[in-house]
């Protein structure tokens, strides 16, 4: 059973669509009980970090989304608002995030020379691969995929990125570290590259 | 650099496709679920829906189809028409759609596109203007916005009102220009340019699409970030395959879609 992490973020069902569209079995719930004996975790959202991390401690998930499920190894994977909270803080707001992933999240630049760059990210940016992972079987690269995004994740190590992207910058699309894969597109929205990123992560040795 | 995106636009009246689409074969071209897979098949970036349903009791056929397109399609897509509350919002996006398309009940009411961005994003909410060259001396820009699908002038500058709907919270603006649509002359250059160097959300292009070069025009002229296109794809002249190829040749970033699902899932 694949869990999707329901923590009022919106967008979980088309996640769950997704899944059930290529023949995954999943459940979108809140219950740390259900997320525990899942045999791998989605945290899919659309929204705020710190609104997502003040949803986690109400809900009572912090400890069960950094211990449980990512520092206990298990196979796990966060979208959009899911690569965020890894990190340790947002400069959105300024919040603190769950911190299992060294370095920050940044707002993209206002002005790039001299014009202003247009924020939030909306669309389909080219997304290269900096090295091999199982996540990617079977991905061209290049490929677009789908943003929409006004922060950006920088990990302080960049060896783990395994994808990157350009929008006014140079930026982290994608990052993984054992078990734990997360990108900042929506891979729900990014047409046949998305659901075989999602097909990937379901079917990568646990 | 983002991809210029293509969006196909489907006018749906009580569940069904109106325009007439006939050239697609196996398709049933009445059904938006069939059509919508089409699109997506055929490498659209996006998709648009227009509910023209002119009763609110028959409202209910549109989430309906939305849940069943959302089931369907893997690329954002977006609903419009007649939406003027939060809740008829929210109905649309609890069904499936990433965006919601408002544009008569924002002049009407313009605290629903705040109301809108904060409930659930700016991203989800497109700013959709009716604009018209009616010769109003009070519209610096050329334009006027029209509200009730064309019908009542506001008298409010197509410019301006662009900027206020940023300001408001609009996460994208759609500029449909009512002299073009239907004429397949091209888009109306002149005011999406003006829209677009002005604000710093993304712009769409519509109304007037008839040729491959009307959409190289918007992405280049027109600085549009994504165009939609409604007859030059419904009556198969113009494939989007094609129209993506055509683009690319000419320099213009664009998606690939490619086709790689496992068979055996």
């Amino acid at each position: 059973m694949i869990a999707i992490v329901d923590y009022r973020g919106g967008n979980l069902t088309s996640v769950a669509r997704a899944l059930e569209h290529l023949g995954h079995r999943s459940e979108i719930t809140d219950r740390a009980d259900r997320i525990r004996a899942a045999e791998r975790v989605i945290l899919p959202g659309v929204g705020a970090a710190g609104a997502s991390m003040a949803n986690f401690a109400r809900l009572g998930l912090t400890e069960v989304l950094r211990d449980d499920v990512i520092g206990a190894g298990r196979p796990f994977l966060g979208i959009c608002i899911g690569i965020q909270v890894l990190l340790e803080r947002s400069e959105e707001d300024d919040a603190q995030c769950l911190g299992v992933v060294p370095g920050v999240v940044k707002r993209f630049p206002a002005m790039v020379d001299g014009r202003p760059l247009k924020v939030p990210q909306i669309g389909w940016n080219r997304v290269r691969q900096r090295r091999a992972h199982p996540i990617f079987d079977g991905i061209p690269n290049p490929s677009h995929f789908y943003f929409v995004n006004s922060y950006y994740p920088a990990p302080a190590d960049p060896s783990l990125i395994i994808a990157a992207s350009d929008y006014g910058l140079e930026f982290c699309a994608a990052l993984a570290r054992d078990n734990l894969i997360a990108t900042q597109f929506h891979l729900e929205k990014s047409g046949a590259v998305g659901l075989r990123m999602l097909d990937n992560f379901c079917r990568m040795k646990a | 650099m983002l991809a210029k995106r293509i969006i196909p636009c489907l006018d749906v009246r009580a569940g069904k496709v109106t325009k007439g689409v006939q050239f697609l074969a196996n398709v049933d071209v009445g059904d938006p679920v069939a059509m919508a897979r089409y699109y997506y098949e055929e490498g659209a970036d996006e998709l648009v829906f227009y509910d023209i349903t002119a009763s609110n009791e028959r409202r209910g056929i549109m989430i309906d189809v939305v849940r069943a397109v959302a089931r369907e399609i893997f690329i954002p897509f977006s609903v419009g028409g007649g939406l003027r509350t939060l809740d008829d919002m929210r109905g649309v996006l609890l069904a499936g759609a990433e965006k919601v398309s408002i544009d008569s009940g924002a002049v009407r009411n313009p605290a629903l596109i705040t109301e809108g961005a904060r409930a659930f994003g700016s991203q989800c909410v497109v700013l959709s203007m009716q604009v018209q060259r009616t010769g109003n001396p009070r519209c610096a820009s050329g334009c006027e916005v029209v509200i009730d699908g064309g019908r009542t002038p506001t008298g409010r500058d197509a410019l301006e009102w662009a900027c206020e709907g940023e300001r408001l919270g609009a996460g994208e603006l759609c500029i449909n220009s009512i002299d073009r649509d239907g004429t397949r002359l091209g888009y109306d250059l002149e005011i999406t340019r003006s829209i677009s160097a002005r604000v710093a959300i993304p712009v769409i292009a519509s109304g007037g699409a008839g040729e491959p070069r009307h959409l190289l025009e918007a992405f280049t002229g027109g600085l549009a970030d994504a165009a939609i296109v409604a007859s030059i794809v419904h009556y198969g002249e113009h494939p989007i395959p094609q129209l993506k190829r055509y683009l690319r040749e000419n320099g213009v970033e664009i998606r690939e879609a490619v086709n790689l699902e496992r068979n055996a899932t």
